[in-house]
Parts: C-alpha cells; structure tokens; sequence
C-alpha cells in the first residue's frame, strides 16, 4: 500500500538534505535511514515512558527476543517479507503473556523469563536447521541502511496510529499504570486497556526490529523514558523529554555510525547511554 | 444521625470467583447515605475481593443498586471514589499530584499539558484536606500521610455516592491515621457519602464508624461497632477477643482528639 503523495514528499526530502553541507547527505540511503530513525525514535520513546510506569520493561525485552520466533516462522513460510510472522506472533505472545500475568500464580518475572527462554529457543533451532543460522544475523543487529520508500510509508502509517492512540486513551493507560481498582473506579476497562497496551508495545517493538535489531532494541524503547524520568518535574515532561532524548541520539547515532562505519541502532543506544549518564549526574545535584 | 437517610446502596446476594475460588458468596449488605460502615474481618476473608468487586475490576454475581430518594432505583453505574492502600510508585515517578487530578477528570492528555479548569478544580478539591500546597508536587516525594489526603481529594472530584477506602492508613503512624479517619468523618457529613472502610485496626475502626460490618466470605455480623466488637464471633474469627473495658478504653482518645485542630473547614458540625 502506498500512502497518496508519497512519491513527492521523498522528492522533497532528498532535495531538502541533498543541500546539506555534509558528507553523509550525499547518499539517499542515509537520508531514507534518517527518515526511519525519525519515525521509530519517537515512537519507542514514548511507549517507553509507560513500560517504565507498568515495570513492563522485562515484559517488552521478551516482545523483542520473540522476533526470533516469529522469523522462523516467516522462513518456515517461505516468506520474503518476514514482517507479518514477526508481528503475528509478538501479538499472540504479547495477549498470552498477558493472559498468564492476570491469571496465573507464576510471579510475572519468572513467567517472562520462562517465555522469553523459549521463543529464543525455538527461534534459534528452527533457523539453525542446516546450518543456515548466520543469514538471519542482520536481524539480530538490524539494518537501517536497507530501509525502502515504501517501509518508511508502512512506518509513518505505525507512527500516526501510535499517536492517534496517545491522544485518545494515554490518561486511561496511566491510570491503570498507577493502581488498577482506582482506574476502575473510574470506570476505565483495566484489563482491556492493559491487554491494549501490550499489544501496541508488540506491535511497534516487532516492527521495528527489522530495522534497530532485537539486541538494543529494548534499550531504545527503555532508555530515552529512563533519562527523562531522571530530570523530569511531571508528566507532560516526562513524554516530551524521552522524545527528545531520542530523537537527539538517533540522529546522532545515525550520522556517527555512518562517519565509524558501524552498526547503526548499537550506535543510537551508545548515545542514549551517554544521555542517561548525564541526567544520573544532572539528578545529584 | 446527619443522613438523609432516604437514598442507600444494596449489595444483594453479591459473590466473588476470584482464580476458581469462590471468595465471596451470598453477601447481602445496606449503607445509607452519610453512614461510615468498617469492614473488617481476618486475612484472607475476602474485604479487598469486595471493594474489587465494587469498582468493577473483578466480575460478580448478585446485584449492586444504588436506590435514590423516593425508591427510584437507578441503572445508571454507581459513582464510587476509591481510596487505594498504597499506589504502584517508584522513587523516580515523575507524576505530580495535578497530574492525578488531571488523568482523572479529563481525556486531554497529560503529555500536552493541563486545562485550566482542572488546574482549579484540583485546588479546590485540594483545599478541602489542606494539601493545596502538593499541587506541583511529584506523588514521589511527598509523604505517606500527604499522599493518602490527595487521593482522597481525588476520590471526593467528582463527589462520588460511595466512598471505598481500602485500610488507607495502614502505611499510616498513629497521629497520621487519627487526622484521616477525623477527615473522613467530616467528609461523610459535608456531602452526605456512604463510606465503606477497610481497616485492620478494630478499636480505631471503631470509634469513628457507624457500622461495622465483620466478613469472611459472607457478612458474619452486622451492627453498631460496639456490639459487634463484642460478639464471640469476633473470637472465631480473630482468635482473640474485646471486652467492655478495652473498647470503653479507646473512647477519652476520640475526646482529646476532637479538640485538635484540623485543617478542614467544618460546615455543620454536629
């Protein structure tokens, strides 16, 4: 599906930074990958502002290493695009999880790292079946140079249900984030807007893998959240400054990892680090 | 008694299953209006199951009716303010107190900023327990005590029809429990509430409530505080037991106290 305009706007956008007076500039696969980084950033920073109030973190850690899974699956197929197999059994993974935390005496850490042990399990079994594993390993770091046109529309389509989402149901999701009965006191479906959430953490952390890889790709959701919570005064700070963090490191991330020649979401997270050391510090004072 | 006496709320043959066990069954219960009943019973005998129940986060069966004036029973959902024990908080939530307020009244989202009218409304509801000043305040980083007025200013936005306090003081010292029940009784004068208290502490419970109410899975006993604390079932139930004396004891420390004084202002007192 190509989004109407589509064409033009990629016109405008290469001619935009084909003017800028860097060596990085002169490539368009550089600036498809910093449209990408543009889009995915914000969004992961702002789920992450929530995982961190729900403790989910250790939850979206497994959304990530089920990619490995759903792959499989994908190949299995005989897919070409494995995109569908990874999201289809993030969500399936995401709503089961979901299912054993309300209703299962497991403590939620122990389920996570039970399921998580299992997917990475049997993902890597089914892709190592005749030594074929060493194919998928662009997976496992990601590959924002490859990222096409008509990803980064499938991409903005993401973003803008994402946001959409935020709009309307953010105050419900940090109710429940805060205390269950309270949310339902006030009339808010808990354990629907709990499942909701998880699946939109699936979603959007399954397709981004792709392109961030399943190793950092948690640290990319958790850490720009992590160093706003640092210096944060509210809410509303909270939100908008994990945006920034994010959006600041993948785009220096992006243009360091072009300038080193290294893997570009390693990169990204290395200076989400370096953000979150300084708000540490800034924090002290 | 201040009620009007005329509107109640009807648990009849109200039941839990909660993880395939049944923890609640055949519960029938009546509060009227600007009555304080305390709910108490052992551990495990099912008082946060209900309160659950109540708000809607677990399914029930049997009827929840909140009867108006003149009979009228109403469909529309009860209106409940609840006040949690404690809420899911770590040392670095950045969530301020007009953030509640805020996530609560409006579907604005938090991200983009706050409306006015809901700024005023939460210092308002604020003011009512003394912590108008906790406004900008991160949740984080006030005290237990501050913490517990502000989410009963949030329980009180808007004026709910039922009151449900889940033992709101027991991260509570002993000053700071005295100061909320105090708090919670005028609350339930001034807007005429039926509250529902959860509480570990009997004696305590029992001086500021009307009613109390001992559970353990159904309603075992159901009366004036007094008698109840005093009935052999609270032995069963508790393994220990209150005589005249004990319960007689506590009541010169609800007199001192009445002459404290309290950031509330007093709109009829009795």
């Amino acid at each position: 599906m190509r989004p109407p305009g589509e064409g033009e706007i990629m016109i405008l956008w290469h001619t935009l930074l084909m003017h800028l007076p860097f060596d990085w500039a002169r490539y368009e696969f550089m600036h498809n990958a910093l449209l990408a980084v543009l889009l995915v950033s914000p969004l992961l920073a702002m789920l992450g502002c929530l995982v961190i109030n729900n403790q989910m973190a250790f939850f979206s850690e497994a959304m990530g290493h089920s990619a490995l899974t759903g792959l499989a699956l994908g190949a299995l197929l005989g897919l070409a695009d494995p995109t569908v197999t990874i999201v289809g059994f993030a969500v399936l993974l995401a709503v089961a999880m979901f299912l054993m935390r309300r209703y299962s005496a497991v403590p939620p850490d122990t389920s996570i790292a039970l399921v998580m042990a299992f997917v990475v399990a049997l993902g890597v079994v089914l892709l190592s079946r005749g030594g074929g594993f060493a194919r998928y390993s662009r997976f496992l770091i990601g590959d924002i140079l490859t990222v096409t046109p008509r990803e980064l529309g499938g991409l903005a389509i993401l973003g803008m249900v994402v946001v959409v989402v935020w709009v309307f149901l953010f105050n419900a999701f940090f109710f429940v984030s805060l205390n269950r009965s309270l949310a339902s006191s006030r009339g808010l479906p808990a354990s629907f807007l709990e499942a909701l959430f998880s699946v939109l953490v699936a979603v959007v952390v399954a397709v981004s893998i792709p392109w961030v890889g399943l190793l950092v790709i948690n640290s990319m959701l958790i850490l720009p959240a992590a160093t706003a919570r640092n210096l944060a005064r509210n809410t509303r700070d909270y939100v908008l400054g994990s945006v920034i963090v994010s959006l600041v490191s993948g785009i220096l991330g992006l243009v360091c990892s072009y300038y080193w020649n290294t893997a570009a979401g390693a990169t990204i997270v290395l200076w989400a680090c370096g953000f979150f050391a300084v708000s540490l510090a800034l924090k002290k004072r | 008694m201040r009620s009007c006496g005329e509107c109640c709320i009807r648990l009849v043959e109200f039941g839990v299953t909660f993880q395939g066990r049944q923890v609640l069954e055949s519960l029938n219960l009546h509060m009227h209006c600007g009555e304080l009943t305390s709910l108490i019973g052992p551990n495990g005998a099912g008082k946060t199951t209900l309160l659950r129940a109540m708000v809607g986060e677990l399914p029930h069966t049997g009827m929840l009716r909140f009867i108006h004036h003149g009979n009228i029973e109403t469909t529309k959902p009860l209106r409940i303010g609840y006040v949690p024990q404690k809420l899911e908080l770590d040392r670095t939530s950045p969530t301020t107190v007009l953030d509640l307020f805020s996530g609560a009244l409006t579907r604005w989202p938090l991200w983009v900023g706050t409306r006015k009218a809901v700024r005023e409304e939460a210092l308002s509801k604020l003011a009512l327990v003394g912590a108008d000043s906790l406004l900008n305040r991160r949740i984080s980083e006030i005290s237990v005590g501050q913490l517990q007025r502000v989410m009963l200013a949030l329980a009180l936005t808007p004026v709910p029809e039922l009151l449900l306090l889940d033992e709101p003081v027991a991260a509570l010292d002993q000053g700071g429990m005295e100061r909320f029940y105090q708090m919670v009784s005028r609350m339930r004068t001034e807007y005429d509430l039926s509250i529902l208290l959860v509480s570990h502490d009997l004696t305590a419970a029992a001086q500021f409530a009307d009613r109390m109410i001992l559970l353990n899975r159904t309603v075992l006993c159901d009366g004036p505080p007094r008698d109840v604390l005093l009935s052999p079932l609270i032995r069963q139930a508790f393994g220990f037991g209150f005589t005249e004396q004990e319960i007689a004891g506590r009541r010169p420390l609800l007199k001192e106290l009445e002459h404290e004084q309290c950031a509330l202002p007093v709109k009829g007192k009795s």
